[in-house]
């Protein structure tokens, strides 16, 4: 399949990690310069960082509970004398406060689902690329063969079937999310495997566990990182869809994804409450994806050319 | 290579009857059935419903029934639309999801590497962070946004477009078809961006400099094709991604494609017209990952099948 | 390449920021749209004049979703219906003011114990293809509703026909079912039980006639086009799955020549802004439904074409009586219900105008008055000191507050309903609710079983105007209790509401049955349900009624205004230079042509109603009155013309 392309598309991984670096200076070191380097992705950072303490901190701050139901102030627009800055919904609930509490959701959704799809896509990739053969060719069958089902589609069969527990959204998008995480780190296993360092480890007598565990992935680090922050938003993205198709997370708590799918549907009527939560959502999503190139071009230094 | 597809459309039945199986069961395991609803029906006529449509019987005998119905092409009466066998369904579907589906993705094609070749050109300027900015305006805010407001801004407010609804004309089909490919557009645009600064500082490309051949000439001759490597490969999950964005933007545009015949299918329990959607994405997804690898082979002629296999 | 981006997040980005503050009803885009009408004539006949109608007589119908067949005894579900009710006709139909009148029977006798039914058959009346409809086609069609090898969903509503349940659960053959052809035009239909309200039953489409000669040729596609014969006003013309339903007038209607709309298109949108949008881009003429957030903002910008009208249908919360906490505890459940402030749940979250409810069966059936509970009279305060006194009483407090789940699924005003009681329980008595979302089919599942559920979302909305079938929901061992009620004197009420016949006795029973369950509250009434739709403001004939029945045969576009008067113009200025020397002559003449118009205050009160009483209605209900109806909207009507 897109074995091949995958390969290609490491090229630069593997020249940065997986063959440059042997002995010497910390790349590492070398990465976080260039890092530092790049504005964008240093404000992205900021920001996020801003970002987050507001999410976790910012409810405490405000007077209002995210379920309580202001009578007196149904959809009233932001204002200062309300006390609502950001406004109210249709039943009179905050949206500043609601939006911030969706924040806390979106985040873990984003988080937790990736760290399921990490665990299951690296060592998954790790095993196959590391073994090859007839190992490999399995695997590698078995994730074509999931990769040809229709994702969202068993995403949707999964919430009709489990219900909508928030745990089993993350799980559900972590589960089908670690096939290309899969993929990437097999191909750069492969190509890792008959580095100088893994031959010498074998010839020392290394277990091949071991060499996976020491050896191979803390060397896809840098690669998993760069994925970790492509995936955070590709997430939280996802979960927004199902909160749209009415599959996301249960009354009283929300997400950036069904405060946005809820805004939507009243955005002449009621325009603050999409354009709080989407200037979150979409503020968010543009950081990650700025780290994540910050970082793919600090780990890649072909491109400081 | 002829041998390699062989193998590779033969690989086909056991995903397809993974997908079968799966999709059956956890059809079968959700709860409520396809008859239940807000009127209770009296048991007699429940049994009756039943009958009809083989829920009566045991599970795998349900199972292998399909199955069976399946290997002549048969999908069954669709549960749900009572006048319509499924066949008929995904038939009048195929022909409304593929043509938007296509046209998006050709315009994300070809405004993504445009867009992509523009940034990378101009990598690191002014135009550059705008192109790339905006861009990702595309990634960053979801589908059920965009669409409402441009539905808003070009049918309500200026009149210019119908505000949903299909009827084949190509003014129906102007907004889905931009709504969908933007996402993808982007995608695509970040990554020819990145892949055309890579060959763009490549040796050959330097040696093609140092010969004095003119800019233009290098990026058509040499750089383009290299550069377009990575995008083809990301074609086969872009598909994938347009599937899904399907879902969203048939039901805001109210379309009659297939993907929202598989929201309503699954939330009603139409048995036979999720199994029928399900078989045949996975049929469609599988054909065009085939003909994407076809394409990289062919852009690429270091890829020899044998060498990853 | 980035002009063309640029520009676009602009203008999105100005879009966002102008719909902040545009408050202004003239500015709304796409109001223009929506022209006035010219008032409306009516001719000796009681049939629109020539004259004001519009040259286009094209209608276009949101449907609210896919109809599952237009099979008619296959049909479920408010988008079959509608559609059928334009294609098909039963021995009864009804006016536009949802009273039953005569349909393909021209007259009915019913015998004196009520349980024979005689009708006799129009002669001229024909399907679509010209073969004359007889009594025979509705012998076969009830049979065919009947018969369990049709497997109809809605056959239930034939079970007060003779000899019904027996063939339904396969006991004997259809053709024992008790229904007869006398001879080629008159028929005879046998009853159970004597049910009073079984006229209107023969208006729904489970006992709609069906040509049988064609179903036979066609069999499961007999209702496609090209192959469905019907007896109605329209013929079904098209069909492009999920997209739009075609329908043309039948020629061979027995009352064509007073169908106006030429053709009648159907649209499925699932999501109501879609239509929304439509409607204001001008191309649809009348909606199913509307957002339910949008009330104010349709107000203050479509104030002349939000049509808002009671609606048979109930709204209610459930209590599962066979779950902790709510077995034997009826002091609780008054708790509950009393804390519920139905003047703001209806004025606040549902906002459409919704009757606050404090009963079971909704108003607007003729000849029945509910039974209203004591505490209906007191206000809100009175209501909250009582519950908190039963709620002390039944052993909760502060610190051992009452935990319980609210089920509910999606859709419309279910989350905003159920977030608005937790909200209420948790302010007024400190209950600690959690809501819990089902989807649909889950929902109804749990529902059914009372396994798991506690205070449940609930509603009806009645196919027929009688208050049985809401009483009928708690009878033990109902289907659709789900509350697990059982109390035999209630029951037994019931099996004497089914055998009476006698109206003024039935009625009595009925509202000592209604008082007997609000006794018992085993369900929380909050409010009964308003239509609420966009509807062209040129689209006349059609009433509104408790049932939301809306026959296409009986609307009509009007011209617009503005047309009119640039006719009038037009005409006007012909004769002036015509008779240029005749000032007096010209003056006249164009008097003349005003005259009429001005009669258009002699149209029926019933005409009015849906023209400026139901804006005014949903005007009411609003606190302060803060939307009402702008003044300017005609300028703006016709100055876009």
């Amino acid at each position: 399949m897109t074995k091949i392309a995958d390969i290609q598309a490491i090229d630069p991984f593997e020249a940065a990690l997986g063959v440059s670096d042997v002995k010497g200076r910390s790349p590492w070191e070398d990465a976080w310069h260039r890092l530092l380097k790049n504005r964008a992705a240093v404000y992205s950072a900021f920001i996020m960082a801003f970002i987050i303490l507001l999410v976790v901190f910012g409810p405490m701050l405000i007077s209002w509970e995210s379920d309580f139901t202001d009578w007196d102030y149904t959809s009233t627009p932001p204002s200062f004398a309300s006390g609502h800055w950001f406004g109210t919904d249709s039943v009179g609930r905050d949206i500043l406060v609601r939006t911030l509490e969706g924040g806390r959701i979106s985040l873990m959704v984003g988080l937790v689902a990736t760290i399921v799809s990490l665990l299951i896509g690296v060592s998954y990739g790790a095993i196959a690329g590391y073994f090859g053969g007839v190992a490999d060719r399995v695997m590698m069958r078995v994730v074509d063969i999931i990769y040809a089902l229709p994702f969202m589609f068993f995403v949707i069969l999964l919430m009709v079937v489990f219900g909508r527990h928030i745990v089993l959204i993350f799980v559900a998008i972590g589960a089908i999310n670690w096939l290309d995480m899969a993929r990437i780190v097999r191909g750069q296993t492969l190509s890792l495997k008959n580095a100088e360092f893994i031959v010498a480890a074998k010839a020392c007598g290394v277990g091949d566990w071991d060499i996976i565990r020491r050896h191979i992935i803390p060397n896809l680090l840098g690669l998993v990182m760069v994925y970790v922050t492509l995936i955070i938003p590709q997430v939280i993205l996802i979960e927004s869809f199902l909160s749209f198709l009415g599959l996301g997370v249960q009354e009283p708590m929300s997400s950036w994804g069904a405060l946005v799918a809820d805004g939507a549907q009243d955005m002449e009527s009621a325009p603050w409450t999409l354009i709080v939560p989407s200037v979150f959502l979409t503020v968010t999503l543009y950081c990650f994806n700025f780290i994540g190139d910050g970082l793919r071009d600090a780990l890649d230094p072909k491109d400081r050319l | 290579m002829a041998r390699h597809s062989l193998q590779r459309l033969l690989g086909l039945i056991p995903t397809l009857l993974m997908l079968i199986t799966v999709a059956f069961l956890l059809m079968r395991v959700a709860p409520g059935g396809p008859f239940d609803s807000d009127k209770l029906l009296p048991p007699d006529i429940e049994a009756n419903l039943n009958a009809k449509y083989h829920l009566d019987e045991s599970l795998p005998q349900q199972y292998f029934r399909y199955l069976g119905q399946v290997a002549v092409l048969d999908f069954g009466p669709s549960i749900q639309y009572k006048d319509w066998t499924v066949r008929e369904l995904i038939a009048q579907g195929i022909p409304v999801s593929s043509t938007i589906g296509l046209a998006a993705m050709l315009l994300a094609f070809v405004l993504g590497t445009t867009l992509g070749i523009t940034a990378a050109l101009k990598q690191n300027t002014r135009a550059d962070y705008l192109l790339m900015g905006v861009g990702m305006l595309g990634i960053s805010i979801p589908n059920f946004v965009i669409a409402p407001i441009l539905i808003l801004l070009l049918a309500v407010y200026a009149g210019w477009l119908p505000a949903g609804g299909w009827d084949w004309g190509i003014a129906s089909m102007v907004l889905p078809v931009v709504t969908l490919s933007l996402p993808v557009t982007a995608y695509i645009a970040r990554l020819t961006r990145a892949s055309m600064i890579e060959v763009m500082h490549s040796n050959f490309i330097r040696s093609a400099r140092a010969k004095g051949l003119p800019e233009s000439l290098i990026i058509r001759r040499h750089a383009l094709r290299p550069a377009l490597l990575p995008v083809i490969s990301f074609l086969g999950p872009a598909t994938a991604a347009m599937i899904s964005g399907s879902v969203v933007i048939e039901r805001i545009f109210s379309i009659p494609g297939l993907g929202s015949y598989f929201v309503q299918g699954a939330l009603n329990r139409d048995y036979t017209l999720v199994m029928g959607v399900v078989i045949f994405y996975g049929v469609a997804i599988i054909v065009l990952n085939f003909l994407v690898d076809l394409v990289y082979a062919w852009l690429n002629p270091r890829v020899r099948y044998d060498q990853n296999r | 390449m980035n002009p063309l981006r640029h520009p676009l997040l602009l203008s999105v980005l100005a879009l966002l920021l102008s719909a902040c503050g545009n408050d202004d009803g003239r500015t709304t885009p796409g109001r223009d749209r929506h022209p006035k009408p010219v008032d409306l004539m009516i001719t000796d006949y009681g049939r629109p004049d020539p004259s004001v109608l519009a040259a286009e007589q094209e209608l276009h119908r949101d449907n609210g979703d896919e109809p599952q067949t237009l099979d008619p005894h296959l049909a479920e579900g408010f988008p079959a219906a509608h559609i059928l009710r334009d294609l098909f006709e039963g021995l009864t139909a009804e006016a536009p003011n949802g009273r039953i009148i005569p349909g393909a029977a021209i007259r009915w006798n019913i015998s004196r114990d009520g349980k024979t039914y005689t009708f006799y058959l129009r002669r001229d009346a024909l399907w679509s293809n010209g073969d004359p409809v007889t009594a025979e086609d509705f012998v076969y069609g009830l049979r065919r509703s009947a018969n369990p090898a049709t497997a109809s969903a809605y056959a239930q509503v034939l079970l007060p026909i003779a000899n019904a349940a027996e063939v339904l659960a396969g006991d004997l053959p259809p053709e024992e079912l008790g229904v007869t052809a006398l001879d080629e035009f008159t028929l005879q239909i046998n009853m159970r039980d004597p049910t009073p309200y079984f006229l209107a039953v023969l208006n729904h489409s489970s006992t709609y006639p069906v040509h049988r000669a064609s179903e036979e040729e066609f069999g499961p596609a007999f209702s496609r086009p090209g192959n469905l014969v019907s007896n109605g006003a329209y013929v079904l013309d098209g069909w492009a799955i999920r997209s739009r339903i075609d329908l043309v007038k039948n020629e061979n209607y027995w009352d064509a020549e007073n169908v106006i709309i030429e053709k009648v298109h159907y649209y499925p949108f699932e999501d109501q802004s879609t239509a929304l949008k439509r409607f204001r881009r001008g191309r649809l003429h009348w909606t199913s439904e509307v957002p339910v957030n949008q009330f104010m903002w349709l107000m203050r910008h479509y104030p002349e074409e939000l049509v808002i009208s009671p609606w048979l249908g109930a709204y209610f919360f459930g209590f599962n009586l066979e779950r902790e906490p709510f077995i034997e505890n009826p002091e609780l459940r008054l708790a509950l219900a009393l804390t519920l402030d139905r003047d703001l749940l209806t004025e606040k979250v549902t906002q459409f105008g919704e009757l606050p409810s404090y009963n079971l069966v909704p108003p607007g059936i003729t000849d029945y008055v509910s039974p209203l509970p004591e505490w209906a009279e007191w206000t809100q305060q009175e209501r909250n000191a009582e519950a908190q006194r039963l709620y002390a009483e039944a052993g909760y407090s502060e610190d051992n507050p009452l935990t319980i789940e609210i089920r509910y699924t999606n859709g419309k005003n279910n989350k905003k309903m159920a977030l608005a009681a937790a909200s209420l329980w948790k302010q007024v008595l400190g209950v600690q609710a959690t809501l819990l979302n089902e989807e649909y089919k889950v929902f109804l599942q749990n529902r059914e079983r009372r396994i798991l559920t506690q205070v449940f979302q609930a509603g009806w909305i009645s196919d027929y105007a009688d208050a049985y079938s809401f009483l009928n929901l708690f009878r033990s061992g109902h289907g659709s209790n789900f509350y697990g009620y059982s109390n035999d004197m209630y029951d037994s009420l019931l099996d004497e509401i089914a055998a009476e016949r006698i109206p003024s006795r039935r009625r009595r029973l009925m509202f000592e049955a209604e008082r007997l369950l609000l006794e018992d509250m085993p369900f929380i009434p909050v409010y009964s349900y308003v239509t609420k739709r966009m509807v062209n403001p040129r689209l006349k004939g059609w009433e509104s009624n408790v049932m939301d029945h809306h026959y296409s045969k009986h609307m009509f576009f009007l011209k617009a205004a503005s047309e009119a008067y640039q006719l009038r113009r037009a005409a006007e200025k012909l004769q002036k230079e015509q008779q240029e020397d005749n000032d007096a002559a010209a003056t006249g003449a164009g008097a003349g042509e005003q005259t009429p118009l001005s009669e258009g205050e002699n149209i029926p009160p019933a005409e009015q109603t849906e023209t400026s009483g139901d804006p005014d209605q949903a005007a009411s209900a609003l606190p302060e009155g803060e939307a009402e109806p702008q003044p300017d909207d005609e300028s703006a009507g016709s100055s876009g013309l």
